[in-house]
């Protein structure tokens, strides 16, 4: 109750104040020094706190943000330019590797044709060379069983007409007169 | 009470009375909207600076922005010689700018529509360039006030002249505001007691006006905060290079 009374009391007193207070001032209350002091001191305070406050703490993270900001989208930049440089080095370099193995195929394969060119005709020479001997061996041979063929003949004729005059007369002729008769036929017979 | 436009710029303490000597030093709520203000400021920007993102919060864009916009603003007028100074342009053009718009809130109060503070951030300031440039030029600093190329006839008339320009510049820097804030809420509260006045009937009109009012004081709110952190540049160009 009592407290209630002093809070009217203080409310009616405050704005009645004001308003004889203001009724007796009538112009401008900022021309009243009154409260003058007492703005300057709190102005001073505030505005001391704000800059103190400002200046120390929040300004410098500002800065620092907008700065690191500043250099990680540079940073980025940088980096997207590095990394473009580095996808055309490496499409380069792998269109070289290409082109390169490209020309390294080609050498391979006409290295390899001509390698087995080669092997194919040592092989088919050797061959040759091998067949041209075999021939060579049995035409010595062919010659040889030519050269040996007219005395077996003419001493199978010998012997075959030794036979046939045996059977025939049933005498035995000399050996020597019938190698005699045969030569000279075969005489004959080479030169015909 | 309602009547008398001018009775929204008392100042009344609130709370005990405080006094140092025979200095009032009491709270009032003047003293409140400039805690109000440098509370409102502090949050905002400390949200607004406390997480980094690559890509920016609404608040912390909020931060970025303000930051660069008045960084731009001092490298612009001042040059680089002027980025020791930053803190001090953000937060008097923040303060400034805060205690406009507060003051745009039905019912606030309006700290810069007080010639007293808006004269000692002035004076404060035209101490501190003096001094910035005495300190930087030594006494070739008074070479501000010959300008070249004037014919010697016309020097001590000029010299004379630009010496009470100097002089009137916390002048102009404090009563531009305190005036353009004052006036500026002083018409809407006029404004606003022709629409209690004249009722239902012929209300509208005042009202329609005291809405376009609004608009036009949040861009003079903002403007003259503006205009205040730009000459404060500007004495301070003069002040670090001295082109005279």
């Amino acid at each position: 109750m009592l407290k209630k009374i002093l809070l009217k009391t203080f409310i009616v007193y405050f704005f009645l104040i004001n308003f004889i207070h203001a009724a007796e001032s009538g112009g401008m209350p900022q021309l009243d020094p009154e409260f003058w002091f007492s703005q300057i001191f709190w102005l001073v305070i505030t505005f001391g706190i704000l800059f103190l406050v400002l200046s120390k703490l929040i300004l410098p993270k500002i800065s620092d943000n907008l700065e690191t900001r500043k250099l990680q989208i540079l940073d980025n930049l940088e980096l997207a330019e590095k990394q473009r440089n580095d996808s055309e080095d490496k499409i380069k370099e792998f269109e070289n590797i290409i082109l390169k193995s490209k020309i390294e195929a080609k050498n391979i394969f006409n290295e390899s044709r001509k390698k087995l060119l080669n092997d194919i005709n040592k092989k088919r020479e050797k061959l040759e060379q091998e067949l041209d001997k075999e021939v060579k061996i049995v035409e010595a041979e062919i010659e040889e069983l030519k050269k040996k063929s007219p005395e077996k003949i003419n001493k199978i004729a010998v012997e075959m007409s030794g036979d046939m005059v045996n059977q025939l007369i049933g005498a035995n002729v000399n050996n020597s007169s019938i190698t005699a008769i045969v030569n000279d036929v075969a005489n004959k017979n080479k030169t015909l | 009470m309602a009547a008398n436009p001018m009775t929204q710029f008392n100042v009344y303490r609130i709370g005990p009375e405080i006094k140092v000597g025979e200095i009032d030093i009491s709270f009032t709520n003047a003293s409140l909207f400039m805690i109000i203000s440098t509370i409102t400021i502090l949050l905002i920007f400390n949200f607004g600076a406390k997480k980094n993102s690559i890509i920016p919060s609404k608040l912390q864009l909020l931060g970025e922005l303000s930051y660069s916009f008045i960084a731009k603003m001092i490298s612009d007028t001042a040059g680089s010689k002027a980025k020791p100074y930053f803190s001090f342009i953000f937060s008097l053009f923040m303060f400034v700018l805060f205690c406009n718009m507060l003051g745009m809130i039905p019912y606030t109060f309006t700290v810069t529509s007080h010639i007293i503070v808006t004269f000692v951030l002035a004076a404060f300031i035209f101490i501190g360039v003096t001094i910035i440039g005495f300190i930087k030029h030594g006494l070739g600093y008074l070479k501000l006030f010959v300008p070249s190329g004037v014919p010697m006839v016309l020097l001590p008339l000029i010299v004379v002249i630009e010496i009470i320009s100097y002089l009137s510049r916390p002048i102009s820097l404090s009563v531009r505001l305190f005036a353009n804030m004052m006036a500026g809420h002083t018409m809407m509260k006029v404004f606003g007691g022709f629409v209690v006045s004249l009722g239902i009937v012929g209300g509208w009109l005042p009202l329609g006006f005291s809405v376009a009012l609004t608009g036009l004081e949040i861009l003079v709110a903002f403007l003259q905060a503006y205009v205040f952190a730009i000459l404060t540049c500007i004495y301070l160009n003069d002040a670090l290079n001295l082109h005279h």
